[in-house]
């Protein structure tokens, strides 16, 4: 059997003596997948990518990637943020080469190489504005381009879309796969959005509350491009509203 | 039925009616200005403030006579005080030892506020150490140590650059700490997922974060050098604008000790405009931020 690429091994995490934020959750995650962490508020999705970035310590448990234990962020898990994250200070081609810099890429060397994924996301004409005179899904294409600068074998995405409106949310999700399927990272892709997973996803990983758990991994049996008003997207996306549905009942009145 | 309704769509996409009137655009409160205009009211602005000044001289001295018109000079008796010291020479003494104490002192409490808010910004411990101090003796006007200075540094030049370093270095010390302390969280997590050490994250992201708001403590700290500088040159000294002043007082030249205050004012202003024009150049993508937001 081929080894998962990443392993969640019974991690949990408490951040205040009496909240479980995550508990005991492990999950085998193949390479070149793309999985979706789904679930309402509060069930710990963003935390569970926390750890697997390394930005965060699990209470309990650990999480392997390629077999070796994480214990810091790295440059091997590239992540995307919801609030972008794109350095102010520098435009939109130097944040992309902010990546090539630290792995210590000669100017001229980090400068394509910026280029290069300026282009793979639609920017190659914006490269010398910054991040303030572009909009928001501009923005979300930069920081998904500096992910992708230094070449990670994970991407870790945490509702990436989720300030974005409606249509924008959707052209995005059209580019997000069509550069995965040229360059297949593994991907880790938390949201809320049932539909973005449905779209998005080969596997969805759908999350309860209270504490934070998983409560159904799903495979997704539809192939790419996917049609939202399909019968089968339809009915999995029904099925999937039923799931989070009750873990939002037992949070009480929202 | 739902076939009027979309033949209404298609009717209304066929003769399209003409667009509904605008409701009339109020003027906003503020407005961007051309910058001819904002030039135009500046350069108003300064004359106004000298005709008034004229005016108010002119009418104590035929109208309503309050003071002694010794008292109240107008602004061209000041100025022909300021070219009878400048064609002597002795006003650019005076300026070049304000400005030279001015300057020692301010660098000194730039590298010492910048470097000590860098340090205390990045350690906790440090931080607690060294807080509750700060806090306590920033609130203690400068002036109150200044004759224990003069004490302690003597009469000389020591003395004075030592009070400006003090006084400014508050300023300067407080808004690095802010700055390095402030520094997003979230950007720090990017570049250390981008494969940045510690040690760049600090060069490459938490010290540029910090830039916005140590120049604006240097700039504080550069206002406040000016602003004790002429205490300082009050008590013991023989030469610089503040000695001008009270050497004037002495004398009761009036026009002396009002040109001593508007050369300060003169080379604060200067001072000033030289340093915006640095921070938008070195601010430059924050300039851009401020057109959107």
């Amino acid at each position: 059997m081929v080894e998962p690429k990443i392993v969640v091994e019974a991690v949990s995490k408490t951040y205040d003596p009496d909240v479980l934020a995550l508990a005991e959750v492990s999950l085998d995650l193949a390479e070149r997948s793309f999985t979706c962490l789904l679930g309402p508020s509060g069930c710990g999705k963003s935390t569970l990518l926390n750890v697997i970035a390394g930005f965060v310590e699990p209470t309990t448990g650990r999480v392997l990637v390629d077999g070796r234990e994480v214990v810091r962020p790295g440059a091997d898990r590239g992540v995307v943020f919801q609030e972008y994250a794109l350095f102010p200070w520098r435009t939109a081609v130097e944040n992309v080469e902010f990546g090539p810099l630290m792995r210590g890429l000669a100017r001229p060397e980090r400068r394509r190489t910026a280029e290069r994924y300026l282009g793979l996301v639609g920017l190659g004409e914006h490269g010398s504005k910054y991040p303030a005179e572009l909009s928001g899904g501009m923005k979300q294409r930069v920081a998904i381009a500096r992910a992708l600068a230094n070449d990670p074998s994970v991407l870790l995405m945490d509702e990436p879309f989720g300030a974005l409106d409606a249509q924008t949310r959707e052209v995005m999700q059209e580019e997000l796969l069509r550069i995965w399927q040229q360059d297949k990272k593994t991907v880790v892709f938390v949201t809320h959005s049932i539909s973005e997973a449905v779209f998005l996803a080969d596997r969805i990983v759908v999350m309860g509350t209270r504490p934070g758990r998983i409560k159904e991994v799903i495979d997704v049996p539809l192939d790419h491009p996917r049609e939202r008003s399909t019968p089968e997207f339809v009915a999995l996306e029904r099925a999937l509203k039923g799931l989070v549905r009750e873990e939002v009942a037992r949070l009480g009145i929202i | 039925m739902e076939a009027p309704a979309l033949e209404r769509l298609r009717a209304a996409a066929a003769h399209p009616a003409a667009p509904p009137a605008r409701a009339p655009v109020r003027p906003r409160r503020r407005g961007p200005l051309s910058t001819s205009a904002a030039a135009g009211l500046r350069a108003a602005s300064v004359a106004l403030f000298f005709a008034a000044w004229w005016g108010v001289s002119l009418a104590n001295a035929y109208v309503i006579k309050v003071f002694n018109p010794v008292l109240l000079p107008d602004p061209w008796v000041v100025l022909q005080a300021g070219i009878k010291l400048a064609a002597s020479g002795e006003l650019f003494g005076h300026i070049g030892a304000s400005l030279a104490r001015v300057v020692q002192g301010f660098l000194i409490a730039a590298a010492a506020g910048v470097l000590a808010g860098m340090a205390v910004g990045r350690s906790r411990v440090l931080e607690h150490l060294v807080d509750p101090s700060i806090e306590m003796l920033r609130p203690i006007p400068p002036l109150a140590f200044l004759p224990l200075m003069v004490l302690w540094f003597g009469i000389g030049e020591a003395s004075k650059v030592a009070f400006i370093a003090y006084a400014a270095f508050f300023p300067i010390f407080t808004t690095t700490l802010e700055g390095i302390k402030y520094a997003d969280p979230i950007l720090i997590r990017a570049a250390a997922s981008l494969g940045a050490s510690d040690r760049r994250i600090f060069w490459h992201v938490i010290l540029p974060a910090a830039t916005p708001s140590i120049i604006t403590g240097l700039r504080l700290g550069f206002g406040l050098s000016f602003f004790v500088i002429v205490a300082a040159e009050f008590i013991a000294a023989d030469r610089g604008l503040g000695f001008l002043i009270n050497d004037a007082r002495t004398f009761f030249l009036v026009a002396n000790m009002l040109l001593g205050a508007a050369v300060i004012g003169l080379i604060g202003f200067g001072v000033n405009v030289g340093l915006r024009r640095l921070e938008g150049r070195l601010l430059r993508w924050r300039r851009e931020s401020r057109g959107r937001a």
